[in-house]
């Protein structure tokens, strides 16, 4: 064991405090500062001193109070008791503290240690083991099969396996011998820093199914991948993060609250007990984790949350899950570092941020990925990122640098959210690389026709767009009618497609098939439109008609085959 | 005091700050009072404190000031506000000390004035709905109680009368106890006079408590007012039970307080000479703002800022807007037509409305209503802007009722008194009138359950 390294408070600027006599210390060492032991983290060594990050506020610290260095790098505790929490930034969980506010210097342990587990063991001892192999599983929830497995950096013969039985996290389950006894509890500790090891990377061919039709159909993401969802303050992204939180198709979500509103995590609090799992039917809540670093909290450990945060998806998915992390907002991360960066009087490079950003921001998207585990499992990460510009400038470092490293992004754009299209995400200048190797599955699982229906209907909005220029000028009365009659169609799409409330009871989660449904009445009710036209109707005529009118409402009613037959068959009769 | 010592030693002044030896005796954010040759004292407050010296911003300025012939002298403690009910009815300048001639007020507790931080596991989701008596906030922009809400706007316009009018009409509620905190923030003496007289007029005044900081007042005083102010707010709210709506004018002089501190300790600028934690610094002052369960009281915020150069991506509203649920954004376009609230809907927004309106809050056909009217509304700005390009003959027959709808929205349904207070069925029984200027066929947002139950209603009493 490593000494304990002490020293003492020289300088405090901000939540940065310069230590003294601290020889032996360790960059990213965890600290403790001061007479109220406030969690802190070491940013930087130079000779005996050491500048620490404060993860708490530092008011009333004063130079020569004591600093302690722990012995570890910032870590996580991997045990069954994970989900269905709300942590702070460090694991801390904000669910047994009394009174209202969190007080400074506050420990707990991560998941409640005096909870029996029933154990159920999957291996015999005698055999050889490694990192990653799943010695047995405790039932964490209903919808959660937890496997407890031999941490990452250990292997060698299994001496002892425990009966199937109640057991609490930090009994000793197991036994491998190598060289020296190691006992194996249910708990595991990991850097939040270090990707969790993996036998090899997949290319991805499964969609995360979100039920949100802008993106399944036109802009996918796939098992394993990662997105970004950038937009100015007010269009949408909280509200599409809460939504995928809540239909994705994923094993396990952690939602990463990163110096966003109080409010928001209470409305996930409030709304995930009460929402079913579309596959499972059980509460959401018995899949999800929480990590709330609210505005209002220091900024040092909201910079941490977000590796908090992929760190436990990490986790589930080395269980042969799909995990997907959602975090809202990374710019406020990045804007964590530019603080820290500062303080530490750094030379910045564009707009204060520290010339690191970018490759920070790179090794944030590459703990995605599709694997196979080290116990032969396959199990994703997919992580989508909210990016908050300021001014509502894509142009800015944040924004920039993280649409390189995505493979998908879904703009949102202020226009469509002051005209209350929601969700806004702009279908002409996002993008997605997942659309090509997932539309095997489409054809597949859902119709054949889907994919020439996706683009038919992207090639009306296209059209439409160029129209519009032409609109905007001179007014629609200049258009011929089979052109009137494709805005009409776009007008459609807009309405009874892409525009998807989240605050109705069926329109906030369509199924693939419903989507195909619904696309399919849209592009036939324009064909049947487009024959009504040559024998003389008017686009006029088309658009007072009632069923024009009940095909864009057809997302609040249809939802599923019986429905779409019966409105289906009043189009093919238009 | 415990801990306090005196010492003289400084070091060098410059702007609002000053470096001072301290061989170690002074924590950070612990005030420091000074005292000059000729027996004034100032507060001041470190940003930066090591083995030997501290820097210290000096609240009331530096003017006066020289390295030798002052004494400092060590407090010991952060800022502090004295709280008790006997706050209600008072008025303090902008570090919390009394200006009304009256003496000191009995104090229960000593609080930080940067409050404690709020565990967001024991908030209670603001879902109340708060009837303002203004059309266009109780209909489209719905405030629930605890919900943090600024007011956007410019030089000229009317956001004063608008956030008087709220104050007056929202607090009217039988049986529940009330209180209104008002923070001015470097605006003019009238701006403060006038709020005073309105919550006079109205007989809130009693149950108000106003911090002011005037134009004339020393700039960096202004970081402290809105947290004293709020430190004032969350007493009464959380430990007294009342529903409190925080008044705080004008954000834009806090920004500019924040900025000029952080140049003079020459930081990193991030935009526009605004420093790079201008966000996490307005979050934990907006943040302080909610309901806490097991606790009966609330705490509403209606910030006021103005737009520099009516530039909504300016740092200062742009951040504010990220951190706020919702704002509501003035229009001089409205204003110079007459239109008084003069209020942008469509980039106004409130976004907590969803879960204070509806069946048993407001009326089950509010939701929907509102939809439809955004929707209906945008459409309209469309067909306005084409009809200025190519004059109306250009446009389609059936667009022109948007105009007529535009026009009816603006001047009927938004459109209202200073002094008017709508009840929320008077509300939405308007929006169905102008709504009725469209053709059915374009109330895509429209169920046919409301139509039977609310339009036929509305229909009968126009006959
Ligand atoms: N799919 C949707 N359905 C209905 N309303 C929506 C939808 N998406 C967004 N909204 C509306 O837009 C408002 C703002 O959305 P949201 O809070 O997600 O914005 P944001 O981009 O996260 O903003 P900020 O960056 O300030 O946090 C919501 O309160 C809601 O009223
Ligand atoms: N959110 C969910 N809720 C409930 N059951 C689910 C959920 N997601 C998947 N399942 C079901 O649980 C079973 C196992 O899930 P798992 O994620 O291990 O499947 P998989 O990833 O397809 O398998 P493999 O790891 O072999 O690729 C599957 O039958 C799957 O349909
Ligand atoms: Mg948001
Ligand atoms: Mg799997």
């Amino acid at each position: 064991m490593k000494l304990k390294v002490k020293g003492k408070i020289t300088e405090v600027k901000g939540t940065v405090v310069k230590a003294s006599n601290v020889s032996g210390i360790q960059m990213n060492e965890m600290v403790r500062v001061g007479e109220l032991g406030l969690v802190g983290e070491v940013v930087r060594v130079e000779g005996d001193n050491a500048y620490v990050q404060v993860y708490e506020f530092t008011t009333g610290l004063r130079p020569g109070e004591p600093v302690e260095g722990l012995g570890s790098p910032l870590s996580v505790t991997l045990a069954p008791g994970i989900v269905g929490n709300i942590y702070d930034g460090l694991q801390r969980p904000l669910s047994n503290i009394e009174g209202y506010s969190i007080s400074r210097g506050y420990t707990a342990e991560a998941v409640d240690v005096n909870k029996s587990w029933h154990f159920v063991p999957v291996i015999k001892p005698g055999t050889k083991v490694e990192g990653g192999e799943k010695i047995g599983y405790v039932e964490e929830t209903e919808l959660i099969r937890h496997f407890i497995m031999i941490p990452p950096n250990v292997k060698g013969n299994l001496t002892y396996v425990a009966p199937e039985g109640e057991y609490k996290v930090s009994d000793s389950i197991a036994e491998v011998q190598n060289g020296e006894k190691v006992s194996i509890s249910m708990i595991q500790k990991w850097p939040v820093r270090v990707p969790r090891p993996i036998k090899r990377r997949l290319v991805a061919t499964e969609p995360l199914i979100t039920g949100q039709r802008i993106i399944d159909a036109f802009f996918p993401l796939a098992k394993g991948g990662s997105a970004a969802v950038p937009g100015g303050f007010g269009t949408g992204k909280t509200v599409l993060l809460h939504q995928m939180a809540s239909w994705a198709n994923s094993r396990v979500v952690v939602y990463v609250g990163c110096g966003e509103r109080g409010n928001e995590m209470v409305e996930l609090l409030k709304t995930f007990p009460k929402l079913n799992d579309p596959i499972s039917g059980k509460p959401i809540m018995q899949k999800s984790i929480m990590i709330a670093n609210t505005s209002n909290m220091p900024v040092a450990a909201r910079e941490a949350s977000i590796y908090v945060g992929i760190t436990l998806a990490e986790y589930y998915r080395d269980m042969g899950y799909d995990s997907l992390m959602l975090a809202d907002s990374t710019s406020r991360w990045a804007e964590a570092l530019r603080e820290i960066s500062g303080r530490l009087e750094e030379i910045p490079a564009e707009e204060g941020y520290p010339s690191y950003l970018a490759s920070r921001i790179a090794s944030f998207y590459e703990r995605a990925g599709y694997v196979e585990t080290l116990s032969g499992d396959f199990g994703s990460v997919s992580i989508i990122g909210a990016v908050s510009p300021p001014g509502g400038d894509f142009t800015e470092p944040v924004t920039t640098h993280t649409l390189r490293y995505v493979k998908a992004f879904w703009l949102l754009d202020p226009n469509l959210a002051y005209s209350r299209h929601y969700p806004a995400v702009n279908w002409i200048s996002s993008y997605s690389s997942y659309v090509e190797p997932l539309s095997d599955w489409w054809s597949l699982n859902v119709s054949t026709e889907f994919e020439t229906l996706r683009r038919q209907a992207l090639d009306i909005l296209f059209k439409e767009e160029s129209l519009r220029n032409i609109v905007r000028l001179l007014g629609p009365e200049v258009l011929p009618e089979d052109e009137k009659l494709l805005l009409e169609a776009a007008n459609m799409l807009r309405e009874g497609f892409l525009k998807q409330s989240a605050y109705h009871e069926v329109d906030r989660y369509t199924p693939p098939a419903v989507q195909y449904y619904l696309l399919k009445l849209i592009l036939t009710f324009y064909e049947r439109a487009k024959e009504k036209l040559k024998g003389g109707t008017t686009v006029e005529e088309i658009r007072s008609s009632p069923l024009y009118l009940e095909v864009i409402r057809a997302r609040f009613n249809v939802k599923g085959k019986e429905e779409f037959d019966a409105l289906m068959k009043k189009v093919m009769e238009f | 005091m415990s801990g306090s010592i005196t010492f003289s030693s400084v070091q060098s002044i410059k702007g609002s700050l000053m470096v001072i030896r301290t061989n170690g005796k002074l924590g950070y954010e612990e005030l420091v009072e000074i005292e000059l040759e000729n027996g004034e004292k100032r507060l001041g407050r470190s940003l930066q404190v090591s083995e030997d010296i501290a820097v210290v911003e000096v609240f009331e300025g530096t003017q006066g000031l020289s390295p030798r012939g002052v004494k400092v002298r060590f407090l010991g403690r952060p800022l502090e506000l004295s709280v008790s009910n006997e706050l209600l009815g008072r008025i303090f300048d902008g570090l919390g000390r009394p200006i009304d001639g009256m003496p000191e007020p009995v104090g229960v507790e000593e609080l930080d004035i940067n409050g404690k931080i709020l565990n967001p596991y024991k908030r209670e989701y603001p879902d109340e709905f708060i009837q303002t008596g203004v059309s266009v906030i109780d209909g489209m922009l719905s405030m629930v109680r605890g919900q943090k809400l600024p007011i956007f706007s410019g030089s000229g316009l009317p956001h004063d009368m608008l956030a008087a009018q709220i104050a007056r009409q929202a607090t009217i509620a039988k049986g529940e106890e009330f209180a209104v905190v008002f923070a001015a923030i470097g605006v003019p003496a009238d701006t403060a006079m006038f709020f005073r007289k309105e919550l006079e007029e109205s007989g809130a005044l009693k149950r108000s408590v106003l911090f002011l900081n005037l134009a004339e007042d020393p700039a960096v005083e202004r970081i402290v007012t809105p947290r004293v102010a709020l430190t004032a707010a969350e007493y009464l709210a959380f430990e007294e039970g009342f529903h409190v709506l925080a008044i705080l004018t004008d954000m834009t002089n806090y920004g500019e307080a924040l900025r000029e501190i952080s140049m003079m300790r020459e930081e990193v600028p991030s935009r526009r000479g605004y420093p790079g934690y201008l966000y996490t610094d307005l979050a934990t002052i907006f943040e302080r703002s909610g309901r806490i369960t097991g606790r009966k009281g609330s705490l509403t915020q209606l910030p006021i800022l103005s737009m520099p150069a009516d530039d909504i991506t300016h740092p200062i509203p742009d951040l504010t807007a990220y951190i706020t649920e919702g704002q509501i954004v003035l229009s001089k376009d409205l204003y110079h037509k007459g239109i008084y609230p003069p209020v942008n809907v469509l980039m106004s927004l409130s976004r907590l409305m969803k879960d204070g309106v509806g069946e048993g809050k407001t009326r089950a056909d509010h939701k929907e209503l509102s939809d439809q009217l955004y929707n209906s509304y945008s459409k309209a700005m469309d067909v306005r802007s084409l009809a200025e390009i190519v004059g109306e003959e250009g446009i389609p027959e059936s667009s022109k009722k948007y105009l007529q709808f535009a026009d009816a929205f603006e001047s009927k349904f938004m459109k209202q008194d200073p002094y008017e207070n709508r009840d929320i069925d008077t509300t939405l029984n308007l929006a169905w009138d102008v709504l009725s200027i469209l053709p059915e066929s374009e109330w895509t947002n429209i169920s046919e359950k409301s139509k039977k139950v609310y339009l036929s209603v509305v229909q009968k009493r126009n006959i």
